[in-house]
């Protein structure tokens, strides 16, 4: 430390011991006289550090010690010619090099563009990182150091404590009730106040019945994603598809997605609809919600051999000549059925909304 | 280092400005304890390391992102660069997001950086959080960091949830659309919950903007405050470090911080930074534009999400049909326990774990040694067997996939996980005791007999015996005297000297090896202060053993 040629520093303006141990053992002659090393290890014992054992690196000039520094050179080299590399062709596609945004006639630059980028970019830093690993295990002398773990002081803990309870005594919460409790009303209200305002988050689910309605309702057609209406003849049998309630948004509606399935002869044979549901569905024509009712995902994979309907989430299967039962998985009720009819022009319309709310299962969902 | 100064003062001007420095700050004393810090050193201790790394590529990767990203989810019309788009009705998130993919220049990079460094952040603190279970690491006094590491694990969860909802294509919107009906399925609140965080019926017009605060904002904020916190009490608790010769209870021996630790973690950063990059050029995550816009009515078959959502979809996919219906037309939806139940059960006994164990052991003493898997058989064991419930959750995640490409029933996937979520467990566990045991046997039977040379000898009496080399000094029947103290135990010559270390160069020798071999010939002078370490036995008292036979055979090495 020179101290001594700071401008205006009197003797009696310097720093002295702060800390009482070290300033006070080793004058500043003392500390001038040793070297470096001895003077890290003297800091390093301070801090409870012993070095117990260095390896010392390669000799300087030696041959282990120039191929190490080859070797970190090359790598160093190495993630400099990568990283020159990005700029190139971050920069360049567009000036010098072919464009690289994506092209449906050009599938060749700008296929090549990202990946270019990663390797440039990974390439530089990796090879960065693989020359400060050389760098460290083969140049850096190799130390085993030990420090010294404490235990908590008992002295401290006491005196600790002693500040501690002593400022709660002056304080004197314990004697002085009606402060602390007048304190404590304060608190809790202002708490309130301060979670008051999240309060604007909460809304009445229960206002109306947004869970158990649809867009659906009586006389509105069923289209499909394009808005065109649906005629019976329109399906071969034993196809499915999906439709939408002819409103305006209809076909991104979360819950009105419908599947209007076309039976074969030899599944209308066996169909069972779900009490007092026969006359929901119009010739061979059925139409079920699309919201699988265990999750809300859209259920779509319909395998006619089996009749059964698959959603691709949790496989939920469903059984189309039984009311589309739940036969497998984790869905526990029947996807609703939508009633269908024609309507003066012969287009399938809806006679009513859903009976029951379609989608996932909820606390006070009505049960029909 | 060619310099004219004295040996023991820095450069002057460097000396002059770091005066100035100390001055106004004081920060030579608490400088140096920072660089004198010891750190132990081991390979899986960088495990958290990587963890950390990822998210400080998180956190540069994300803020570019933020630069072209709108959270909103009104309609408009595609009109950008990729073609088969061009026209379709889609959310300006989704268009946003196809912006930074095709028109940002290096976009595509920069996004897949952040997907990759974010799967990469969940897998380091899992690895992690294992190892940290398997060796101890979490007994008494780290149970507060262990508790802070579950919660920065469930934190990572909703980080990658809330991210990978954010571009609004097909995929992530049918993610929504569950964790919507996960919320729905919550008894008696689930509604008010819903509509609260919906701000209505699903899907509404707000819930991306939210989401985006949540990922951008307020997560990352709590998880840079605990990540700070967790470091600051490793900082103030010292590393652990496994057993081994001169580590106690009440040292740490490795590093110091300057050079050799700090350069090394440096590396490791550059390292990851640089995996993460070359992944996001070479290995496409998440090609959105492929998925298309979110519909409600549309999903694409064999979706899955992120590898650590994984093990929920399973759980979900597994879960029985069991609604509970109360009376009153309420009830329990059946999707309520795999998903919330299980989920946080799985969480809470984590965090609560060390408690449990210290109850349980009543073992109330300070561990700053780590121990072995194989020494804790009950503890590992309850790991495997943890991890074998999750990995069969996880399996069943994919279960669609795997029926698929392997041509397997879908049911009896479904069947397989059910019952295999219940049998596998337990014989995961009894399996992993057997093999601690074993692991503990061997290790002190070679410390009692010596390592197995593979040299088959005939004694004088016609007796073939194996020769063993001894860890140690051995008494008169010939059994080592080392006790085993929980640090690995050499299991072949070559890890006690027994070949020679390679002359170095690549092309040609750098070394001479005549140097080579005197180094070895000094090594051996050295060891040979434990001169018993070269005898040679064939261990077992029933051969060579036997003072009958004369004691143990002596014969030179090699």
């Amino acid at each position: 430390m020179s101290k001594d040629d700071r401008a205006g520093s009197r003797p009696e303006d310097e720093a002295g011991p702060l800390h009482g141990g070290p300033d006070e053992d080793y004058t500043p002659e003392q500390l001038a006289g040793m070297d470096r090393e001895e003077l890290n290890r003297l800091g390093a014992r301070y801090d409870g550090v012993e070095v117990l054992h260095v390896d010392p690196p390669p000799a300087p000039g030696s041959a282990l010690e120039k191929q190490a520094e080859r070797q970190v050179s090359m790598a160093f080299g190495i993630a400099g010619l990568f990283a020159l590399a990005f700029a190139v062709v971050y920069f360049g596609s567009g000036w010098f090099l072919p464009d690289w945004q994506w092209a449906s006639d050009d599938n060749g630059w700008s296929a090549l563009y990202t990946p270019l980028l990663g390797v440039g970019m990974g390439g530089a830093l990796i090879f960065l990182g693989v020359g400060m690993v050389l760098f460290v295990k083969k140049l850096l002398p190799h130390e085993t150091a030990v420090q010294d773990k404490h235990d908590g002081s008992h002295f401290d803990r006491t005196t600790t404590a002693a500040t501690l309870m002593g400022g709660v005594d002056r304080v004197g919460f314990p004697r002085r009730k009606m402060i602390g409790r007048s304190l404590g009303f304060a608190g809790g209200a202002l708490g309130l106040v301060l979670i008051a305002p999240l309060g604007g988050l909460i809304k009445n689910p229960n206002k109306g019945n947004p869970l158990g309605t649809t867009e659906w309702a009586e006389g509105v057609r069923l289209v499909r994603q394009d808005g065109s209406p649906v005629r019976p003849g329109d399906q071969e049998p034993g196809s499915l598809e999906t439709v939408f309630p002819a409103v305006p948004g209809g076909n991104l509606a979360a819950d009105a997605a419908t599947m209007l399935i076309r039976l074969r002869p030899e599944q209308m044979s066996l169909l069972q609809p779900r009490e007092g549901q026969a006359d929901f569905g119009y010739g061979d024509y059925v139409a079920y919600s699309k919201i699988c009712t265990h999750a809300g995902c859209p259920v779509s994979l319909y395998e006619q051999e089996t009749s059964r309907i698959l959603c691709p989430c949790h496989q939920s299967q469903f059984d189309v000549i039984q009311g589309a039962k739940p036969v497998f998985g984790p869905a526990t009720r029947p996807l609703p059925e939508l009633p269908i009819t024609l309507d003066d022009e012969g287009y399938f319309v809806a006679r009513s909304d859903y009976i029951e709310a379609v989608g996932p299962t909820y606390w006070n969902r009505e049960r029909i | 280092m060619a310099t004219t100064i004295t040996p023991n003062q820095p450069a002057p001007r460097i000396s002059k400005a770091a005066s100035e420095v100390d001055d106004r700050l004081i920060v030579a004393g608490p400088l140096r304890r920072t660089l004198n810090k010891v750190f132990p050193d081991h390979w899986s201790f960088l495990l958290g390391e990587i963890a950390l790394y990822s998210f400080v590529i998180l956190l540069l990767s994300g803020t570019f992102l933020t630069f072209y990203y709108d959270p909103s989810l009104s309609e408009t019309e595609y009109e950008g660069i990729y073609a088969p788009l061009r026209g379709v009705e889609m959310s300006r998130a989704y268009e946003s997001s196809l912006g930074i993919s095709f028109d940002v220049r290096g976009g595509l990079l920069i996004r897949q950086i952040h997907h990759w460094a974010a799967l990469l952040f969940v897998a380091a603190i899992v690895v992690h959080l294992l190892r940290i279970f398997f060796t101890g690491a979490f007994r008494k006094p780290r149970e507060t960091n262990w508790g802070i590491g579950v919660v920065l694990l469930v934190l990572a969860l909703a980080m990658g949830f809330t991210g990978y909802t954010l571009p609004d294509d097909l995929l992530s919107g049918t993610g929504l659309r569950i964790v919507s009906a996960i919320i729905l399925s919550i008894p008696v609140v689930g509604t008010w919950v819903h509509w609260a965080v919906f701000d209505g019926d699903y899907v509404g017009d707000v819930i991306l903007g939210r989401l985006y605060i949540v990922h951008v904002l307020i997560l990352p904020a709590i998880i840079l405050a605990l990540i700070a916190l967790h470091l600051l009490l490793l900082i103030k608790q010292k590393h652990t470090q496994f057993p081994g010769p001169g580590r106690t209870e009440h040292n740490v021996v490795g590093n110091r911080l300057f050079p050799a630790f700090a350069g090394k973690a440096t590396a490791l950063f550059f390292i990851v930074f640089g995996l993460c990059a070359g992944l996001a050029g070479l290995v496409q995550i998440n090609p959105f534009w492929l998925w298309g816009p979110y519909n409600p009515a549309q999903v694409s078959a064999g979706s899955q999400p992120d590898w650590y959502i994984g093990f929920l979809d399973g759980s979900t996919r597994l879960f029985p049909a069991w609604d509970i219906n109360l009376p009153g037309d309420y009830t329990i939806p059946a999707l309520f326990w795999p998903t919330v139940v299980i989920a946080g059960a799985m969480f809470t006994l984590l965090a609560l774990y060390p408690q449990i164990e210290r109850k349980l052991t009543g073992d109330d003493a300070s561990h700053h040694l780590l121990q072995r898997p194989r020494d804790v058989p009950v503890r590992t064991s309850i790991g495997a067997m943890a991890l074998m419930f999750y990995g069969v959750l996880w399996l069943s995640g994919g279960n669609d996939l795997i029926a698929d490409k392997f041509d397997i029933s879908l049911n009896a996937m479904t069947w397989f996980g059910r019952i295999g979520c219940v049998v596998l467990p337990p014989i995961a566990y009894m399996v992993t005791y057997r093999i601690c045991l074993g692991l503990q046997k061997h290790d002190r039977e070679v410390l009692e007999h010596g390592i197995e040379t593979g040299v088959i000898r005939r004694l004088p009496s016609g007796e073939f015996i194996e020769v063993h080399q001894p860890l140690g000094p051995v008494d008169e029947h010939g059994h080592g005297q080392l006790t085993y103290a929980g640090a690995p135990v050499p299991k072949r010559m070559n890890q006690v000297g027994g070949a020679r270390r390679a002359v170095k160069g690549f092309f040609k020798p750098i070394e001479q090896p005549a140097d080579v071999e005197l180094e070895a010939q000094r090594e051996r002078r050295g060891l040979a202060a434990a001169e018993a370490d070269r005898e040679v036995t064939s261990g077992r008292p029933s051969e060579g053993g036997r003072p009958s036979a004369g004691g143990r055979p002596q014969d030179p090495r090699d």
